[in-house]
């Protein structure tokens, strides 16, 4: 009688076989989920290239350097909007990193008090959760109206500078930059907010230890050990900037025909797909898959560089 | 003696000299840095003001409930496009929450390292980086111009599998960062009374990260409702009720982009009355999703 109890309580008790094969049906099922990152990854790029073989056949590398978009006779190339596309994604970044940064700092260093902070670092947060498309509608209505007088005197003051050449009716390069400014902004503050954070406090209390101001802390000492996560910030931002798509395309006007002027409408690589793909069709089709395989290439090379940035430059304390 | 040491220890110099060039600069930085944050928050206090006075005051029962009218004519609502952002999202969100989910388990629970395991990682990356508009090219190129959906071509279904591309990566970071903060000894404790690893992720670490990766599905699928770009040749757009998950379908963020650039002005108060109920819906996600994780963070 004890023994059989015994003996129940101290065999070894196998696993029945439906649990085994839960248990390893579950793992082979996750592995196969995680590989659809890498299955729908490598079906983007394929996509993109088996779409534009066609046009790389006919045009070559000479599609990204001509600037002629012409459906009727069938030549194209994409260099308005590529050079849309870099100018306004640059210089974009030009105006929010500063604004940025600066603004990561007012809110991680204690110069108001952390409820203010707070509060700013929500609003910055919640900007960046308004969908683009919102920001363009808001930009056509409202932002673009108040901008023309000052662009228009820009023009006038400035016009024999060939980037402000021409007289701003409306659309153009100049409002697009200024609303890419708002929807890259939240992302470089969070990144550099959170890199700021990151910054050992002992490297701070050694700077004002021995002596220095607030600001030259945060100029000589902060920043520089922030740096690594910051530029990796600034080039997630650039390769955002690049690829954002409504509200550029609702406020640059969509043109095809090259000008240096910064007032002059323009075109990106997103935009002018958001603008040709959906009524496209023939050789057009494959002309945009290669813009679209060329802003994807921008992309990811900015995207692979920001990764391999934040890991090469982090200091070690 | 005592001369040196009160010459050294200048009564003046233990005074802070505001006119010192470094304590000038110092008001200046503070002074540009605080700017530069006003700056930064204005253009959401503009948008969000215009988006309440422009679209607030048009809403009412009828045009959350009416279809769009015809160009030139006044009236009508945004009904259809409430209803086919709903179930676009819902067709994203069915697609991407479980694949993401399960990537996420797979990395935080099964993978040892190796070069599966750091390619996935990169892969989210990358894939989070990829621009909006070239998920919608790829779902055209897979889905739309190939029939590959029943012979359908533009259709909802097309546009939510666009959509939960764009929302997987976020899916399976925050899963992963989720349940890697889920601490190592119930694990162990689970593993220790006999349970298998299913049981383990599913009914021990799985409903631990339950808070923080309901934050980001939750955080995922309002960026998801807004986006536009994949929806523009995918989904397309309708001036009808959704006649089908098959069929083309109608999109509050596409009914923006479309009726912004039209040169009616009925067409336009529809785009900022649409403006209003997609920016409402996605702050309340935002500050929905913070609140969980403050919640959970109390707790």
């Amino acid at each position: 009688m004890t023994t059989s109890s015994n003996g129940d309580l101290f065999t070894l008790k196998r696993r029945p076989p439906s649990e085994k094969f839960l248990d390893i049906g579950f793992r082979q099922l996750v592995i196969v989920l995680a590989s659809l990152v890498a299955i729908v990854l490598l079906g983007i790029l394929l996509t993109v290239v088996h779409g534009s073989e066609e046009a790389f056949k006919q045009f070559g590398f000479s599609f990204l350097v001509k600037s002629s978009w012409n459906p009727v006779n069938e030549e194209y190339g994409a260099f308005t909007a590529i050079y849309g596309t870099i100018v306004t994604s640059l210089l974009s970044l030009l105006i929010a990193v500063p604004l940025g940064v600066g603004t990561a700092i007012f809110i991680t260093e204690n110069l108001i008090p952390l409820k203010l902070r707070n509060l700013i670092g929500l609003m910055v947060e919640l900007l960046a959760a308004i969908p683009s498309v919102v920001l363009g509608l808001w930009a056509i209505f409202v932002m673009e109206p108040f901008l023309r007088p000052i662009l228009n005197w820009l023009y006038e003051a400035l016009g024999w500078l060939p980037i402000f050449s021409t007289q701003p009716l409306g659309p153009g390069i100049a409002p697009a930059i200024l609303i890419l400014v708002v929807m890259i902004l939240p992302i470089i503050t969070a990144i550099a907010r959170d890199s700021l954070n990151q910054v050992p406090p002992e490297l701070r209390q050694a700077a004002y230890g021995i002596g220095t101001t607030r600001w030259g802390a945060i100029l000589q000492v902060i920043l520089p050990a922030a740096v690594s996560g910051i530029t990796g910030g600034v080039m997630l931002a650039l390769g955002r900037a690049m690829g954002e798509t409504m509200a550029v395309t609702m406020i640059i006007g969509n043109s095809n025909n090259f000008s240096l002027s910064l007032l002059a409408p323009g075109n990106t690589i997103a935009s002018m797909l958001a603008n040709q793909f959906g009524e496209a069709d023939g050789s057009q089709v494959s002309s945009l898959m290669y813009a679209a395989l060329v802003l994807m290439v921008l992309t990811l090379v900015v995207n692979i560089f920001a990764q391999w940035i934040v890991k090469r430059l982090s200091l070690k304390y | 003696m005592t001369i040196a040491t009160q010459s050294l220890f200048e009564r003046q110099s233990l005074h802070r000299q505001p006119n010192l060039p470094r304590n000038r600069w110092n008001v200046f930085f503070t002074v540009l840095a605080g700017f530069f944050a006003l700056i930064a928050v204005l253009p959401l206090l503009l948008v969000l003001l215009y988006v309440l006075i422009k679209g607030g005051s048009l809403i009412s029962l009828g045009l959350l409930t009416q279809l769009p009218p015809a160009p030139g004519t006044s009236g009508g609502g945004i009904g259809n496009a409430i209803l086919g952002t709903f179930l676009v999202t819902l067709v994203a969100s069915l697609i991407a929450i479980p694949v993401g989910v399960g990537g996420g388990i797979y990395l935080a629970e099964y993978s040892r390292g190796g070069w599966f395991q750091s390619f996935v990682r990169f892969g989210t990356n990358v894939l989070a980086g990829v621009p909006s508009i070239i998920c919608g090219v790829f779902i055209y190129g897979l889905i739309v111009a190939t029939r590959l959906l029943f012979g359908e071509s533009y259709s909802a279904v097309a546009g939510g599998i666009a959509l939960s591309v764009l929302m997987l990566p976020t899916v399976i970071k925050t899963t992963d960062e989720g349940l890697k903060l889920v601490p190592q000894e119930l694990r162990w404790g689970a593993i220790g009374v006999g349970a298998s690893k299913f049981v383990t992720v599913t009914r021990i670490t799985l409903p631990t990260a339950f808070t923080p990766i309901a934050t980001g599905v939750v955080l995922g699928i309002a960026r998801a409702a807004g986006e536009t770009a994949p929806l523009i040749f995918t989904a397309l757009f309708s001036p009808f009720w959704p006649e089908g998950l098959l069929k083309p379908i109608a999109t509050m963020s596409v009914l923006i982009f479309n009726f912004a650039i039209m040169p009616y002005e009925a067409q336009n108060a529809l785009a900022w009355a649409a403006s209003f109920v997609l920016v409402m819906l996605i702050l309340g996600a935002n500050l929905f999703a913070r609140w969980l994780s403050r919640f959970a963070s109390s707790t």
